[in-house]
């Protein structure tokens, strides 16, 4: 191996690495919340790739049914829950959320010729209609069972994550697809050369990380939530709904998800399936930190990234394996390290 | 007592619908969702087309989906052959969801025309392979035709970059054979996944081998990735992709980066320019036409027209049985499972089948063209 490959390598682990620590900080922001492991987390990096990519093409992306749909659903049981409650306070948010939005954007996407506008338009388009399936997601599989143990919560995402997956392949197809890529320069750094896209890509992930920094130390939504993640009970306590932190988290999530696919759809082609295996390498990563700190989940992200690429370089056939045996000596000595504390659930 | 007339009658009528074997059930599981969706559901598409009464007799097509699971697709099968009493099974689109059918269509002496490539499916044609059939060509044909283009194309070192499953591996052990017997000295064999977002490890590694050309053993537009990175790496010798990319996703995704690729392919995938004398082209041309009439323009792929050759056999064959025992009994599976055997000389979209009580593939080198991508579409080489 020369200096020049190793380079090359290392540049191909930190694009993917980015990508893996944006997605392993939305895990490890969601988990320590609702203490909800987000299996389902990679679906949205696939949504936001794919639906970019039927707004370019001039389709409707199948996301609009989907935000549709899950309005619908979202109206229906927030409608159940004030009749029970005989009450129909936060009703017309609600509505305001979960009809008259989706309703919009069917509206906007029906009218308007979204194929020719440029992409810093399209993008937020795309956003508008993946990030909202978060709180959705949130609202009707988790909500209703937010004090449920950690495995009842886990049991779950599974079937979320079955459910988006199939709901995927049924709205977009099993065929692949690229967006068009925000540039095309390449430069020659010391005779290497570096794309634009791979430098976007880490880029943006990093201005994005610094964005939610700054929102955690920064504003009073980012405090309620980090409240919320040191302690619900305290955090109830003190007057900060605990139901609305848990919307947050996944819209969060969702916006990390979303943003990180339509990173990566200009330089790999993105499946209905594709973003699952992107989520559980960023899930060893969040292991990595221990699920829990920001920054060293980011990193064990980075080092997954560098491991991966160096890995399909020695040994391509056995790369996979070689990233997720990676867990076991950290799960080991992080067992060894730490006292176990029964959970108290 | 009239309610109770009512809700037996059609039971009654149905019991003697299946006693007097008036009917032909066709059996067929698809991968129509899972990671063959883009085989799957152009091929469940096709059986819709297929015609509804052979030889006079009405023909039932039981359409399961196996999520490209082996596991569901052998559960499928038991279904459709203790559930339905199919006559024939059609189906799967991958090699081991065919593979794990087989003992199923043994067991119950159901003859079986998988729809994947593998030549492990029918070869050799044993106690139990005896009932099973396959439409598409074996890779071996293909690679060998890959084999002795580059060869004559003066290419002496290849590297090979493949899936690391089934398809990949197939590949790899035929493309080994078919190089060496061409005396191409192949100088790297790297593997990636399906749903890897970077391939640039394993290109790195074929890049320093300086091959002069690049074989990508991969199916659909999962194939693209390996391609696109060498041509960001600056690769300018040839690069050569498989049949399993001869779909129109395949250009789309691709784009100006697959310009130039040669393949082996069924001659479906150029059937308006094959020579008018090409025992496909009229059959092919049909095919196309009767797809596209329903699904669209630019619709109909090579993986469809598998599934169309399979509906070929089935015509071919069934008029054969009927003649020997009815449909439903165990005599006119056996006579249908003799009847595949002994088609010959039928023209398919994919080429001539030429059955034989050791070939249950029956395809020869009519079969196979080598196309290039060129101007974004596919073109036949001469």
């Amino acid at each position: 191996m020369t200096l020049d490959v190793a380079l090359l390598l290392g540049q191909d682990g930190l694009v993917n690495g980015a990508i893996y620590a944006l997605l392993a900080l939305a895990l490890v922001l969601v988990f320590s919340v609702t203490r909800v492991i987000f299996i389902p987390q990679g679906e949205f990096v696939a949504f936001g790739g794919l639906t970019l990519a039927a707004l370019q093409a001039g389709r409707v992306p199948g996301t609009l049914w989907l935000l549709c749909g899950a309005g619908a659903a979202v109206a229906v049981r927030d409608g159940l829950a004030a009749l029970q409650a005989r009450s129909a306070r936060g009703l017309p948010r609600t509505l305001l959320w979960s009809v008259a939005y989706p309703a919009s954007m069917a509206a906007l996407l029906r009218l308007a010729p979204f194929r020719s506008w440029p992409a810093w338009v399209q993008i937020p388009l795309a956003l508008a209609l993946v990030v909202p399936l978060g709180p959705a997601v949130y609202r009707l599989a988790y909500q209703p069972i937010a004090g449920a143990p950690v495995l009842v919560l886990l049991i779950v995402s599974v079937a979320v994550h079955m459910a988006l997956v199939s709901l995927g392949l049924l709205l977009f197809g099993a065929e692949g697809f690229r967006t068009a890529p925000f540039s095309e320069a390449r430069w020659d750094v010391g005779g290497i050369p570096v794309g634009a896209q791979s430098l976007c890509v880490v880029l943006f992930s990093g201005a994005l990380i610094a964005a939610l920094w700054l929102f955690f130390e920064r504003t009073l939504h980012g405090k309620a939530l980090r409240a919320s993640a040191m302690n619900r009970t305290g955090a109830r306590l003190v007057g900060i709904p605990v139901g609305l932190t848990g919307k947050a988290s996944f819209a969060l999530a969702a916006l990390v998800g979303a943003f990180s696919g339509i990173l990566i759809a200009p330089i790999t082609t993105l499946y209905y399936d594709t973003g699952f295996l992107i989520g559980l390498k960023g899930f060893v990563g969040a292991i990595l930190g221990g699920l829990a700190s920001h920054p060293l989940a980011a990193a064990g992200a980075l080092l997954v990234g560098l491991i991966e690429a160096f890995a399909s370089f020695w040994a391509s056939a056995y790369k996979e394996v070689i990233v997720f045996t990676l867990i076991i000596p950290v799960l080991v000595w992080r067992s060894l390290r730490t006292r176990h504390v029964e959970e108290d659930d | 007592m009239p309610r109770l007339f009512r809700t037996i009658a059609p039971l009654a009528a149905l019991l003697a619908g299946t006693a007097l074997g008036a009917e032909i059930n066709v059996g067929v599981t698809v991968s129509a969702t899972g990671p063959a969706a883009s085989l799957g559901i152009p091929s469940r598409n096709t059986v819709a087309l297929l015609p509804t009464t052979i030889g006079g007799v009405k023909v039932n097509y039981i359409v399961l989906d196996d999520a490209t699971d082996s596991t569901t697709a052998v559960k499928n099968a038991r279904k459709l052959t203790s559930e339905s009493h199919v006559d024939l099974l059609v189906g799967s689109n991958t090699v081991p969801n065919s593979l794990g059918m087989i003992d199923v269509a043994a067991e119950t002496e159901t003859p079986m025309i998988s729809l994947a490539a593998g030549a492990r499916i029918v070869e050799p044609v044993d106690e139990k392979k005896r009932w099973v059939f396959k439409t598409p060509q074996n890779d071996q044909l293909m690679a060998t035709a890959v084999a002795r283009h580059m060869a004559a194309r003066g290419v002496k070192t290849v590297a090979f970059i493949g899936f690391a499953d089934a398809y990949g591996d197939g590949w790899w052990a035929e493309f080994s054979k078919a190089a060496a017997a061409n005396k191409l000295q192949v100088v790297a064999g790297e593997r990636y996944n399906r749903p890897d977002t970077s391939v640039t490890g394993q290109v790195l590694k074929i890049l320093a081998a300086k091959p002069d050309a690049v074989l990508v053993g991969g199916a659909g537009t999962p194939a693209v990735l390996p391609q696109k990175t060498l041509v960001e790496r600056g690769y300018k010798g040839l690069v050569y992709q498989t049949h399993g990319v001869a779909n129109p996703d395949f250009l789309r995704v691709g784009g100006k980066d697959v310009e130039g690729t040669f393949l082996p392919a069924g001659p479906v995938v150029v059937a308006s320019q094959l020579p008018d004398d090409h025992p496909s082209k009229k059959v092919a041309l049909e095919f196309i036409k009767r797809y596209e009439t329903v699904h669209g323009p630019g619709t109909a792929s090579a993986f469809a027209a598998h599934a169309w050759d399979a509906g070929l056999l089935i015509q071919a064959a069934v008029p054969v049985a009927l003649q020997k025992a009815r449909p439903g009994t165990r005599e006119f599976r056996t006579a249908l499972r003799a009847a595949l055997e002994g088609v010959r000389g039928l023209h398919g979209a994919h080429g001539v089948f030429d059955m034989s009580p050791t070939d249950h593939v029956g395809l020869d080198q009519r079969a196979r063209v080598m196309v290039q991508i060129r101007n974004g579409a596919w073109q036949l080489v001469q």
